[in-house]
C-alpha cells in the first residue's frame, strides 16, 4: 500500500463486508500533539469477542467457508507501529466496529494521506446503498460531507447514474482537499 | 471545467443527463472490479477510476460499476469481470489502459478482449 488512502480502502471493506449502511471516515491531524488519526466507525454486524482477539492475526479470518485470509488490518497495525503509533479497535456485536489508528504525524515512515478523492469516489460508485461521511480535520478546522446528502442534492437516484456524476465528484472532493489545506474553510454543502 | 462549489458539480451532473439517450430498463452490463487487498496493492483503485471515466466519457448508461473481494486470484490482480446476462468474462493483469480499452471493446462495441481473459463462464 502506497499511501493511507490506498489503507484506508482496504479497511473500509471490512465494514462493508460486515453488511453497513453507515460508514464514517476520518482524518484527524494535530499539529500540537504531531498525531494523525485515522478513524473508521461502521454500523455493521460488529464481533465477538474471541474473533476481536484474533483480527490482527495475519493468518486469522471471519470468513471460514473458505481458507481465506485477510490482510488488511495487520498490515496497517504494522505501519502504526512504525511510525510510533498504535491501533485501537472496539466492536460491538449487532452495533457496528471503530476503528481508530494513531500515527506520529512527522513520522518519517509515514506515507502521504494520497488520493482521498479516489478511495471516495471508489466506495460510493460501488456501494451507492451505503452512506460515507467522510471528515478531515487539521487542529480543529474541518471539512467534511456526506455521500447521500450529496447524492440527494445531486438528485442521483440509480446506480447507472453514478458513473456520469462521478468524475465531477472526484474533481470536487479535490476542490474541496485543496482549499481546506490551503486554509480556506468551506462551509458549503 | 474547474469546479468550486457544490452548484458547479450539479450543472455537470445536469448536462450530462442531457446529452443521454433514455435508457431502456435494466442495465446492460455490470462491470466488477475485484478490491480486496491484494487487489488495493495492485493498483484496483486506478483501474476502477480508469473504467469510472471512460464510461463517463463515453456517456454509456447502462453499465453499473461495483465492486468485490479476494477471489483468490491474487497474482493476477488487478482484476474485473463483466457480466452480461448469463455470461461473465474475467479479465487479469489489468493496467488502467487496459481496463479503458476493455470498456471500449466489450462494453461498447460487445467485442470481448481475448488475450486479457482469464477466465468466462
Amino acid at each position: 500500500m502506497k499511501d493511507l488512502s490506498l489503507h484506508i480502502l482496504d479497511l473500509v471493506e471490512n465494514s462493508l463486508r460486515a453488511g453497513a449502511s453507515k460508514v464514517t471516515i476520518g482524518v484527524f491531524e494535530d499539529t500540537s500533539s504531531d498525531t494523525l488519526q485515522l478513524l473508521i466507525k461502521d454500523n455493521g454486524k460488529g464481533m465477538e469477542e474471541h474473533v476481536l482477539k484474533h483480527v490482527f492475526d495475519p493468518f486469522f479470518t471471519g470468513q471460514n467457508k473458505r481458507k481465506k485470509i485477510g490482510l488488511g488490518l495487520p498490515l496497517i497495525k504494522q505501519l502504526a507501529e512504525q511510525c510510533e503509533g498504535n491501533v485501537r479497535l472496539s466492536s460491538q456485536k449487532g452495533k457496528g466496529t471503530e476503528l481508530i489508528v494513531t500515527f506520529k504525524r512527522s513520522h518519517i515512515d509515514l506515507p502521504p494521506l494520497g488520493d482521498i478523492a479516489e478511495t471516495l469516489v471508489a466506495l460510493i460508485v460501488a456501494n451507492p446503498e451505503v452512506e460515507f461521511e467522510f471528515v478531515h480535520n487539521v487542529d480543529g478546522v474541518e471539512w467534511r460531507f456526506s455521500s447521500k446528502e450529496l447524492l440527494e442534492y445531486l438528485g442521483v437516484d440509480s446506480p447507472e447514474d453514478l458513473p456520469a456524476v462521478l468524475p465531477a465528484v472526484k474533481e470536487w472532493i479535490n476542490f474541496q482537499e485543496k482549499s481546506f489545506r490551503e486554509g480556506g474553510v468551506n462551509d458549503e454543502n | 471545467m474547474k469546479i468550486k462549489s457544490i452548484e458547479d458539480l450539479k450543472r455537470i451532473k445536469e448536462e450530462a443527463q442531457k446529452n443521454v439517450a433514455l435508457r431502456e430498463g435494466k442495465a446492460k452490463y455490470k462491470v466488477t472490479v475485484h478490491m480486496g487487498t491484494c487487489g488495493i496493492a495492485a493498483g484496483a483503485r486506478q483501474i476502477m477510476s480508469a473504467v469510472l471515466d471512460e464510461i463517463s466519457r463515453r456517456n454509456l448508461k447502462d453499465v453499473v460499476v461495483t465492486q468485490a473481494g479476494c477471489i483468490g486470484l491474487c497474482d493476477r490482480e488487478p482484476l474485473i469481470s463483466v457480466e452480461n446476462g448469463s455470461q461473465k468474462v474475467l479479465y487479469g493483469n489489468l493496467t488502467p489502459e487496459k481496463a479503458r480499452q476493455v470498456v471500449v471493446s466489450h462494453l461498447v462495441n460487445g467485442q470481448i478482449v481475448g488475450e486479457w481473459v482469464i477466465h468466462t463462464e
